[in-house]
């Protein structure tokens, strides 16, 4: 049991990663990732609503009437993003600024409804709760590579510190202005995609048609 | 049969006995779940609000205390804007007015009330309305006389209503600084209008030349000799942020903004 639930944890972080594998959530990771530090708070706000949500749902799943069940995750997950939102504009103003709207849509992240649905529903509370905070923590490690190099080729800095003084400022680097916007987002996932499959080529699909070859007689 | 049996029971039994998926339990489950969500969600909101507004008036007082040029790191914001006077200016007239209490006066909210503002029909900072009072923030040195004015700007960029503040020295012409504190512009294109050294470009540029016409533009190019006290490099890469600025300076520089209250400033009669 003990071993299931470790894997719980740690499966989301590569072998099964909601970004990478599951391909979920990527609006989020192109929006709020052009900095290292919101990227982290977006990461830890997700973890924390994914972990809650599954447990909730979890808690309820045997007294879900399957008809309504879509609606009742989403009423689950909905609160939780507005009490994440609400304690971010009271203690962490200046980073709610930056997220504003990305918060509230965390609501439409698929990792959230896509846990609960696929996990949540069937398994016991604890073991969601793992889950949730798994895939969260598997969605911040893609949105923190991400952010890493966005901010760093983007802007020069890391965190809001300077690594590499623009020439905005007075120094030397020439900031790559594409990495700011949202687009580069894709190339960056796209990329770490194509690294985690080289990696662990488990995770590359079967290809869904095959090209016959003709033999020759 | 067990049908039976469940409509001998109790209530409390029947009930139990109802499959999950029946009609009366998914509206119970629906009900409680709506029922106690929202309360979660207002006992947040209502608990939560005091510190919230306290970071928002806390983060305005901060951006007033920056553009004026008064803001480190790791000062007491409160007791840093305790230098400022705000009162509210009579738009249409330029004079102060005191039927509103300056410090509560809220002239973001003004703008939508139909008592307190007009519909715009020209209206080149795409705001919609006006509001018809606006708070200026007055900065006075030690003995006493106008150090400097903060006034709120606000207009349409590219993809957001940039809101901010213009601080002008005491003859209601020189800019002292411009600083904008909400605003939804592309990171890295039109965002920076948050640069430092872009913002550094807006001081000591005068609004007006000497016979007294708007002159203050954000454009691109080498500035003619007699525009090079007016005129602010545009954003590369973000003309229509960098239009969107121009729009807005100029209007609430112009008539249907304070333009009445720096006359009467330049007068000496307010």
């Amino acid at each position: 049991m003990a071993q299931t639930r470790r894997t719980y944890l740690v499966d989301p972080l590569v072998d099964n990663n909601p970004i990478t594998l599951q391909v979920l959530g990527i609006c989020s990771a192109l929006a709020v990732t052009s900095s290292l530090q919101v990227s982290f708070v977006m990461a830890l706000a997700v973890t924390f609503v994914t972990a809650f949500a599954s447990m909730f749902i979890s808690m309820l799943r045997n007294h879900i009437p399957s008809s309504i069940r879509i609606i009742v995750q989403m009423v689950i997950i909905a609160s939780l993003v507005i009490l994440v939102d609400q304690v971010l504009k009271a203690f962490l103003y200046d980073i709610s600024k930056t997220l504003s709207v990305f918060v509230g849509l965390i609501i439409t992240n698929c990792i959230v409804m896509g846990r609960a649905e696929a996990f949540a529903m069937k398994n016991p509370p604890i073991d969601s709760f793992i889950d949730g905070v798994g895939n969260g923590l598997g969605y911040g490690l893609i949105l923190m590579l991400v952010g890493f190099f966005r901010e760093l080729f983007g802007a020069g800095t890391l965190f809001g510190f300077t690594v590499l003084p623009t020439v905005n400022n007075g120094g030397w680097y020439v900031p790559n202005g594409m990495l700011l916007l949202p687009p580069s987002a894709f190339f960056l996932i796209g990329l770490i995609i194509w690294a985690f499959r080289t990696w662990k080529p488990e995770q590359v699909e079967e290809r869904e048609f095959k090209i016959q070859t003709v033999e020759a007689h | 049969m067990p049908e039976n049996d469940a409509n001998q029971g109790g209530f409390l039994a029947r009930w139990k006995a109802l499959p999950v998926d029946s009609v009366p339990k998914t509206v119970f489950v629906a009900v409680s779940l709506c029922l106690f969500c929202s309360m979660v969600v207002s006992a947040a909101a209502v608990s939560l609000r005091p510190a919230q507004e306290v970071n928002k008036l806390k983060d305005k007082q901060m951006n007033i205390l920056q553009v004026a040029g008064l803001y480190e790191d790791g000062i007491n914001v409160r007791e840093a804007f305790a230098a400022f006077e705000p009162r509210v200016v009579d738009l249409e007239t330029g004079t102060f007015t005191d039927d509103f209490d300056a410090a509560t006066f809220d002239d973001r909210a003004a703008a939508s009330d139909p008592s307190l503002s007009r519909a715009l029909e020209d209206d080149p900072a795409g705001i919609g309305r006006q509001t018809n009072y606006a708070v200026a923030y007055l900065l006075k040195d030690d003995a006493g006389d106008l150090d400097k004015i903060v006034l709120p700007i606000h207009g349409y960029g590219l993809w957001s209503t940039l809101y901010g503040f213009i601080a002008l020295e005491e003859d209601g012409n020189s800019i002292y600084g411009l600083q904008f504190y909400d605003h939804g512009e592309t990171p890295g294109l039109g965002a920076e209008v948050d640069n430092p050294r872009w913002k550094a470009m807006w001081s000591g540029k005068e609004l007006r030349d000497d016979s007294g016409d708007l002159k203050i533009t954000v454009a691109k190019g080498v500035p003619s000799p007699d525009m090079k006290n007016h005129q602010i490099d545009a954003l590369a890469g973000a003309t229509l942020t960098s239009v969107g600025v121009d729009n807005l300076v100029r209007f609430w520089m112009g008539e249907e903004g304070f333009g009445p209250f720096l006359d009467n400033l330049k007068a000496g009669d307010v």
